[in-house]
């Protein structure tokens, strides 16, 4: 069947089977392999991408059901001026090893510091309660998101005034 | 001995750089062995026995092989070399022969256009199987002699016998001395490594009737050469690139799809992809060996261990894999690290029809720590004795001698570690809420997440929920052991680009996520005073790293990297003293000459009146500086078949943990509330690795006292899923205080000491002596079940025996 999808700002249209999950359609058909396959059971969270804004397993969802809609992968995340605050954090803060979860992790922390630019850890932590990391301990994940949450609210501190200036 | 503290040299040893595999990590283009792809590639799919033991009638392979759009299906007939392999005795059929020994175990490939098609063409191959009895009860794998034999070929079912004799535990005149006895049983299930990046590789064959694999593994040069035989290759014909890692943890130590792929693509004349799904993925690696233990610790009065005892079971399954060296893990630290005299430690790798067991974080002393350490709390207990006490009082020194007869060389701060642990600060109490106050799970998170035991399942008002602390302490040996020379090789190279000085380092080492990369790097820079450094991609072009496990990475290729870039910067200095001989005076020596930021120096640092005589750049012009180097520790022993004893190990590394825990004693429910550790890791090379390593391997431990175990049913895997193995989630992770001490190794690099398995060790334990101090109850096997603690007096603890 037939579907268009907006991934990270590109219109795919596409013909996929039905029973085409959306992770397959994005490693396999767009070869965006920064979204990952780890447990085809919904469990381990490495398959997470952003439809509409929202973290969704990608591997719970069918290819035919983002269609018409805008996916966001972790190779979306990075920006004009560089670097997502959460991918720095994660890099400051070690909160990857393997990295293997680190996609879905830093998508659920963008979907989460987009709606709360000042998450507590108890936010941190229950926003990635979904999601499975088997190296860190998960500790350093949440330091890598407070990162980005202090990072990001200096940057948007500072860049009224630069706004400011542009308009003068 | 005194504690240090380290200061960080800019990007070098003793910082925290960022890793260079970082931004690839985060931005979705580092390629795991799962995300690679070539030009005209064929997908692989393996076809796996249903049956623990069964003997194949027949194989057929025709409809399989006459679908579309299939190019091959693959038995053991169709092997090129020899048919088995392994890392200690090559007793794994690459794909099974005549027989099955357990329930996944491989029996035929296939490769097809594309996976779907490779799968159902899997499914298409007919195979008829006579089911024989399963040889599934460890006990019996051991000890009855009318059990069936997993290998025909064999006289009995154990892979491994280990004792290990010092003095003598039965001899009358100790008994004066003992105060109290304490004989129990326990029990460890079967844990998964669980990493999250799928088995998963690309063979491509080449021009000359090679291949070339690129793949996730621990351990290059090691998976070559068990592949080359197999596919009647020279070695040389056989490379290996490391594919991008997603976890390894002991569970890419043995082979997976690297033959089955290779084979398929010698055949086809194509690359051929094999991925694992997760539920293949429990059947394609090794798992931790299940233990079954019965210890007696004897002590005096005052605490003092009199002698012990202690018999341990392994279940090896199906195949030998590392059973031998687990079993000499075991063996060899069964006591754990404390002082005693007197010791009879038995310990028996089997074969049963189960799945096989091998390499997980903590090889062998996993399953020992939980055993001595309950041992431990015991006779606290029956002395009326704090448990820390009792460990101070019996803890190994520098100096000691372990039950093997070998002498513990450098400092052994246990001591140290467990004064340390108890200074650091508890939790606050736990409260009830008072009448007209919300039950816990619907608190608005504050200062602290606090839910109660089960989480937002917990229905109750806390009303019977108990607050425990435990403690916990392990030894682990680094470095492989027993005589196994297990070197790395570096080649490191300086050379100017750009007007700057570069130095580039390869090895064949797996990054599997600990940080091994950075430390290269950071090894490189330091040595040679340089800022850039690069670490070039892991392949077999060079020699072999030895593998990433036994905590041993920062060691040897550590070691090999340091070695490698001293041999550099004696050369550096030999062109600066043939092309500048005038940068010296007669009464100063070219020995003293040291490399930093980016030049020569005569004397160690600025701050002790270095002066500097010329840049690297000027020194090195167009020439390029290589040196390749081996690094071997020092020479370990045998045990003694007989006796046990033999300087069996290079190093030992110590790690204590303590959990303070919430228990629902009604619902049988666990909330870790906090964990303390504490670790001697000799030096702190990278404190931010470090510590990840430490947080991670918390976490295993705690996964392992908890919840972790793949259940089996007569040789049945019945949970081969994440749905139903559970590993922790943030939700079971508590927050993790650390100290870290650094009591100089003499022996070793820098006087570090491998970190990465230690902290799994004493994690375990802690939680569940924390748990039973919560609940009451004996808990003698992991991972604790709710029914232990809450139901029936005495359920799942039958082994134990009451108190003697």
């Amino acid at each position: 069947m037939q579907v268009s999808i907006n991934v990270n700002g590109t219109d795919y249209n596409a013909e996929v089977e039905p029973r085409h999950l959306l992770v397959r359609f994005l490693r396999e058909d767009l070869r965006l392999t920064g979204t990952h396959w780890g447990c085809d059971t919904s469990n381990c969270g490495t398959c997470v991408v952003l439809l509409d804004g929202e973290p969704v397993k990608s591997c719970t969802v069918l290819a035919a059901m983002a269609s018409g809609h805008s996916v966001r992968t972790v190779e979306g995340l990075e920006g004009p001026d560089g670097l997502d605050p959460v991918q720095q954090g994660f890099m400051e803060e070690h909160g990857l090893q393997c990295g293997f979860c680190t996609p879905g992790m830093m998508l659920t922390a963008r979907a989460l510091l987009d709606r709360n630019h000042d998450p507590s850890e108890e936010q941190i932590r229950e926003a990635i309660s979904g999601q499975l990391c088997r190296c860190t301990g998960y500790l350093n994940i949440v330091r890598a998101v407070r990162w980005a949450a202090e990072h990001q609210a200096r940057a948007q501190t500072e860049s009224p005034s630069q706004s400011e200036t542009a308009g003068v | 001995m005194t504690v240090t503290t380290s200061t960080p040299v800019h990007k070098g040893i003793g910082g925290s750089p960022l890793r260079p595999d970082g931004t690839l990590k985060v931005t979705g283009e580092f390629a795991y062995s799962s995300d690679l792809w070539a030009e005209g590639m064929l997908y692989g799919s393996t076809l796996r026995s249903p049956h623990p033991r069964a003997r194949i009638v027949r194989i057929d392979t025709s409809a399989a092989a006459a679908m579309a759009g299939v190019h091959a299906v693959l038995t053991s007939a169709d092997i090129p070399g020899k048919k088995t392999y392994g890392l200690i005795a090559d007793d794994c059929p690459v794909l099974a022969i005549d027989e099955v020994r357990y329930h996944g175990e491989p029996v035929a490939v296939v490769a097809a256009d594309d996976l779907d098609t490779a799968r159902r063409a899997a499914k298409a191959i007919v195979v008829e199987y006579e089911v024989l009895e399963p040889v599934s009860d460890m006990r019996r794998a051991a000890f009855d002699a009318e059990s069936p034999r997993v290998h025909a070929d064999r006289a009995d079912n154990i892979v491994r016998y280990q004792p290990v004799r010092r003095g003598n535990p039965d001899a009358a005149d100790l008994q004066d001395r003992v105060a109290v006895v304490v004989t129990r049983e326990y029990e460890v299930g079967m844990q998964d490594q669980a990493f999250l990046g799928p088995e998963s590789g690309l063979a491509i064959p080449t021009e000359d009737g090679g291949v070339d694999l690129h793949v996730a593994t621990q351990w290059l040069h090691v998976d070559q050469e068990q592949m080359a035989p197999c596919l009647a290759l020279p070695p040389e014909k056989v490379q290996l690139t490391l594919a991008g890692v997603g976890g390894a943890f002991g569970g890419r130590e043995d082979l997976s799809m690297q033959i089955h792929a290779s084979m398929l693509a010698l055949r086809t004349k194509r690359p051929v992809k094999m991925v694992y799904d997760r539920r293949e993925s429990f059947f394609g690696h090794v798992h931790r060996h299940p233990a079954l233990m019965k210890y007696t610790h004897a002590a005096d009065a005052d605490g003092r261990l009199v002698y012990a005892k202690a018999q341990l079971l392994l279940d090896g399954g199906a195949y030998a894999s590392t059973t031998d060296a687990v079993v000499g893990n075991a063996a060899s630290l069964g006591i754990g690290p404390y002082e005693c005299d007197d010791v009879l430690i038995e310990a028996y790798g089997l074969y049963t029809n189960n799945p096989p067991c091998g390499a997980m974080r903590g090889f062998g002393a996993v399953q020992a720590c939980f055993a001595y350490e309950s041992q431990m709390d015991e006779v606290a207990a029956a002395l009326g004795m704090d448990p820390v006490e009792i460990r101070r009082i019996n803890a190994v020194k520098e100096g000691s001698i372990l039950p093997t007869g070998q002498r513990i060389e450098g400092p052994a701060p246990l001591r140290e570690i467990l004064d340390e642990l108890v200074t650091m600060p508890m939790p606050p109490e736990p409260s009830l809420p008072e009448p007209g106050e919300p039950e816990p799970r619907t608190r608005v998170p504050g200062e602290r997440w606090e839910l109660p035991p089960g989480g937002y399942g917990n229905t109750t008002r806390g009303e019977g929920v108990r607050r425990g602390v435990g403690y916990g302490v392990g030894i682990k040996n680094i470095c492989y052991s027993e005589g196994f020379d297990d070197f790395s090789t570096a080649r490191v190279r300086l050379e100017i680009s750009g007007g700057e000085p570069i130095a580039s380092v390869h090895t064949a080492a797996a990054e599997v996520g600990q940080g091994l990369v950075t430390l290269q790097a950071q090894i490189a820079r330091t040595e040679l005073g340089v800022d850039h450094a690069v670490v070039l991609p892991a392949d077999t072009q060079v020699g072999s790293a030895g593998s990433s496990s036994a905590s041993r990475q920062s060691y040897m290729t550590g070691g090999a990297v340091k070695t490698a870039c001293e041999a550099v910067r004696m050369e550096v200095i030999e062109l600066a003293r043939r092309k500048f001989p005038e940068l010296l005076s007669d009464d100063e020596s070219w020995s003293d000459i040291h490399l930093a930021d980016g030049a020569l120096h005569l004397g160690a640092g600025v701050a002790t009146g270095a002066r500097l005589l010329a840049r690297l750049s000027d020194v090195l012009g167009t020439d390029v500086v290589e040196a390749t180097r081996e690094y071997h520790h020092r020479r370990t022993n045998p045990l003694d078949p007989e006796t046990g004893q033999g300087d069996s190990h290079v190093q030992f590394a110590m790690a204590a943990h303590r959990a303070v825990v919430d228990v629902d004693v009604e619902l049988g429910l666990v909330h870790v509330v906090q964990m303390d550790v504490v670790q001697d890791v000799g030096k702190i090379l990278n404190r931010l690795s470090l510590e990840g390593q430490i947080q991670g391997g918390t976490a295993q431990g705690l996964g392992l006292a908890l919840m972790e175990e793949i259940q089996t049913r007569d040789g049945l895997v019945r949970n081969p899923s994440f749905t139903d193995y559970l590993i922790p989630t943030i939700l079971d992770m508590p927050p993790l205080n650390m100290r870290i001490l650094e009591f100089a190794d003499p022996n070793s690099p820098y006087g570090l000491r491998g970190a990465g398995e230690p902290p799994t060790l004493s994690s375990t334990p802690a939680i569940v002596a924390a748990v039973r101090a919560a609940c009451g109850r004996p808990l003698r096997r992991i991972p604790l079940r709710p029914e232990q603690i809450a139901l029936v007096e005495g359920y799942g603890d039958e082994g134990g025996e009451e108190d003697v």
